[in-house]
């Protein structure tokens, strides 16, 4: 919208938005993440999720996988303001479409139900490698690893059978092959 | 066993390898140990400001001047909040700032203890790095790094909060030797192939225009000898942004005057025209583009910058060099006077029609105004001043607003760290105390601040410093009873709606600078005009001048809101602009 009345330009249409996961490595400090997430946040940067932690516990390094949104030009940019944080070692920045990467969300599903409708609910969690992690006779939480919108589908799709909670953490990325991140 | 030292020691220790001599700060609870210490230390000299900001600002007029980083040394809770703001205008700006906090003891961190604050917390967004030393034996390598982080790379602020009990703490020292790099955020990256191409579109260009901005400025006095010599070289026209005036002499017949928002018809229609845009040190700032898709259309583009989130950020570029300016400058003359030998004359042929259009363009005197012989015009000041000064190497700073756009336009400068301004964050009462550092970093210089009367009085308490530490600092005040620009914007904008932009009230600024103990001299008569800036500058110590000017006076030529360069609003001497003044005010 163009207001006639602002001395601050009008802005430009906005160009097409991509999703990309951005994996960033950082010393493990007190206020890493803050500074991370407060990049995002001051620059207006959208972030659709997060996982984070220590991977090298000698060396304090600590593995960031954030998934958002944004023009070419913005994913350019969060790039580059990643990397001139001091703490901030590398950035990789892969675009979700990427056949060369793999994403991995888990989530933990806790249904309430009769065993009819438990078992049912098994069967169709069967292709995300289900791991049965507590079990009653009138419950079961169940520990599922696919991909974001697999994970919104089995939701939609186990309401019905008693799915009352569901726990999930933000996607983790990890590239094919023997190659590794330099 | 080595001895220990107390972490108030080893704050002044680092200082000392630092070579730091000046810390401007102010006292309180949770820096009393770090106070204590100073007596012990006679190379460092404390600046007592009136206002943690003003211990900000005056330390970035240290900085800016004297191309070495400022010191700031204030204590927890309002003392690290009254700061921030000058830590902002700092990061805006890229001036290297380092800020000592005292924080309440770590065992009372967190239980909102007495002038408690969340510091790093909140001085986050607003330094390139801050660090919560918890452990004493960080202290001293939090200190050396604090220092590298803010002087390299694209400089900038960074705060260190010690709490006091670690003040107290002892540890061991040892001298920091020079380190290794710093997760590679310092390195000239920019390759002999890049220089080829950038060497090769100056070949071709027909219509070319160099831009230079604060990064020129921050690259050292070197690098402005470096870009005399390029410019020369080429023969191109140059233009400058507000932070970049005097890295290029005002007075050389290749400036073309600052570009943007108040830039000259001259620059501005060369920005949008030209075929070649080789931008050295600046960043797109949107009082530069004005409207980006309009922005430069036919322009190949060049940018040479050291931050390499300043590429691409707003303006695409054809070409980016990541690199320090005087570097990449000076391999690009080195390789120009190797190759190409005639490259100055098949040059001048080839622009020479450009220069031509330039001429015409410079003809329209955009910076022209109709001067007065009843009242002061706010141009013809400046212009007095800088008539009356050009004969000595004279700093000026200012505050923010027309005052400080009149100064950019009218004052030419001539060598880099002689100008002073709060461009990026626009900071109200900036310039007085940034008065104060840059006088104690050349205590034998005249420095001047152009200021607003409504700027000058949101940190004229600093005037207290000037007195106590004897710093001949000059406050030109061009007082127009008017928040100027805020009224200009609602002349223009909303109906002349002036709605809270005149003081009322205003305190008798002569009956000021003699209760703060130095000399008042009042101006409104433009015949008086000369003798009495005469006189301020002859006054060996501080004095307030109030400049009584004209308080309708607009400043022009303007690029309306959302309009690309070629469409500027110019000043009352312009016929064509009398024809359209209705319709260029619905434009805006």
């Amino acid at each position: 919208m163009s207001s006639p009345k602002s001395a601050y330009s009008t802005p430009t249409k906005k160009g097409k938005l991509d999703t990309h996961i951005f994996v960033v490595w950082v010393d493990n400090e007190a206020g890493v993440l803050a500074r991370v997430v407060g990049l995002f946040s001051g620059r207006g940067y959208n972030i659709e999720s997060l996982a984070v932690a220590e991977v090298d516990a000698a060396k304090n390094i600590s593995r960031i996988t954030i998934v958002t949104t944004g023009t070419p030009q913005v994913i350019d940019q969060i790039k580059l303001q990643l990397k001139k944080l001091v703490p901030v070692h590398k950035v990789a920045d892969f675009k979700r479409e990427d056949k060369k990467v793999i994403f991995k969300e888990m989530a933990l599903l806790k249904i309430v139900a009769q065993k009819k409708k438990i078992e049912k609910c098994l069967k169709e969690c069967k292709k995300f490698n289900p791991v049965i992690l507590d079990k009653t006779s009138k419950s079961i939480v169940v520990q599922i690893t696919a991909l974001r919108r697999e994970i919104d589908k089995m939701s939609k799709k186990l309401k019905p059978y008693g799915l009352t909670s569901t726990s999930r953490t933000g996607a983790i990325a990890m590239t094919r092959g023997a190659d590794t991140f330099k | 066993m080595s001895k220990l030292y107390t972490g108030a020691e080893i704050v002044f220790k680092c200082l000392e390898d630092q070579d730091v001599e000046y810390i401007f700060g102010y006292p309180g609870g949770a820096v009393l140990p770090i106070y204590d210490e100073l007596k012990n230390h006679s190379t460092i000299k404390h600046i007592l400001v009136r206002h943690e900001q003003g211990a900000g600002h005056a330390a970035e007029g240290y900085a800016r001047s004297s191309g070495k980083p400022g010191v700031v040394l204030v204590t927890s809770g309002p003392g690290a909040t009254n700061v921030v703001t000058a830590l902002t205008d700092a990061y805006m700006d890229s001036v290297p700032l380092v800020c000592i906090s005292g924080q309440v003891p770590t065992h009372l961190i967190g239980t909102d203890a007495f002038q408690e604050c969340d510091t790093t917390g909140i001085t986050r967004p607003c330094t390139k790095h801050n660090w919560l030393v918890k452990d004493i034996k960080d202290l001293s390598k939090v200190m050396n790094e604090a220092f590298k982080v803010a002087t390299t790379g694209r400089p900038g602020p960074v705060l260190i909060d010690i709490p006091k009990d670690i003040q107290f703490a002892k540890a061991n020292y040892t001298k920091i030797k020079k380190e290794k790099k710093l997760n590679g955020k310092l390195k000239n990256k920019f390759s002999d192939k890049e220089i080829d191409q950038f060497i090769n579109l100056l070949l071709k260009a027909k219509k070319p225009v160099v831009y230079t901005g604060g990064g020129v400025i921050n690259s050292g006095p070197e690098a402005s000898e470096s870009l005399k010599e390029f410019v020369r070289l080429i023969g191109f026209p140059i233009t400058s942004t507000l932070q970049g005036l005097g890295a290029f002499p005002g007075d050389d017949n290749q400036f073309i005057g600052m570009l943007g928002m108040h830039g000259t018809y001259e620059a501005n229609n060369a920005m949008h025209d030209c075929d070649l845009l080789i931008n050295i040190g600046a960043r797109f700032d949107d009082r530069i583009t004005g409207k980006i898709d309009e922005f430069s259309p036919k322009s190949k583009k060049v940018h040479i910058d050291i931050d390499p989130s300043s590429i691409n950020k707003i303006i695409k570029v054809d070409l980016a060099i990541v690199g320090d300016v005087n570097e990449v400058i000076k391999s690009t003359i080195k390789k120009i006077k190797k190759k190409q030998n005639g490259l100055k004359d098949s040059n001048k042929q080839r622009i020479s029609k450009w220069w031509e259009q330039i001429q015409k363009w410079r003809t329209k005197d955009s910076l022209g105004f109709i001067n007065s012989d009843k009242e002061i015009k706010p141009q013809h000041a400046v212009k007095r001043l800088y008539e009356l000064t050009k004969n000595q190497d004279t700093f000026i700073t200012t505050e923010v607003g027309q005052h400080q756009m009149w100064a950019a336009q009218h004052y030419k400068f001539n060598k880099p760290n002689r100008w002073m301004t709060s461009g990026g964050l626009g900071t109200m009462g900036y310039g007085l105390p940034a008065a104060v550092g840059v006088q104690i970093a050349h205590p034998d210089k005249l420095v001047i601040d152009i200021a607003g009367e409504a700027s000058v009085l949101m940190t004229m308490q600093e005037m207290s410093t000037a007195v106590q530490y004897n710093l001949p600092i000059k406050i030109f005040i061009l007082n127009n009873q008017y928040m100027g620009m805020v009224r200009q914007w609602q002349e223009l904008l909303h109906e002349k709606n002036y709605s809270e932009s005149y003081s009322e009230a205003l305190p008798d600024f002569v009956k000021l600078a003699e209760a703060y103990g130095c000399k008042g001299i009042k101006a409104d008569n433009p015949d008086e005009l000369d003798d009495k800036i005469k006189e301020m500058i002859d006054y060996k110590g501080p004095v307030i001048f109030d400049c009584h000017v004209d308080p309708n006076e607009n400043c022009f030529p303007m690029i309306p809101s959302g309009k690309p360069h070629n469409q500027m609003i110019l000043g009352p001497n312009d016929k064509d602009e009398n024809k359209i003044t209705g319709k260029g005010k619905s434009l805006v």
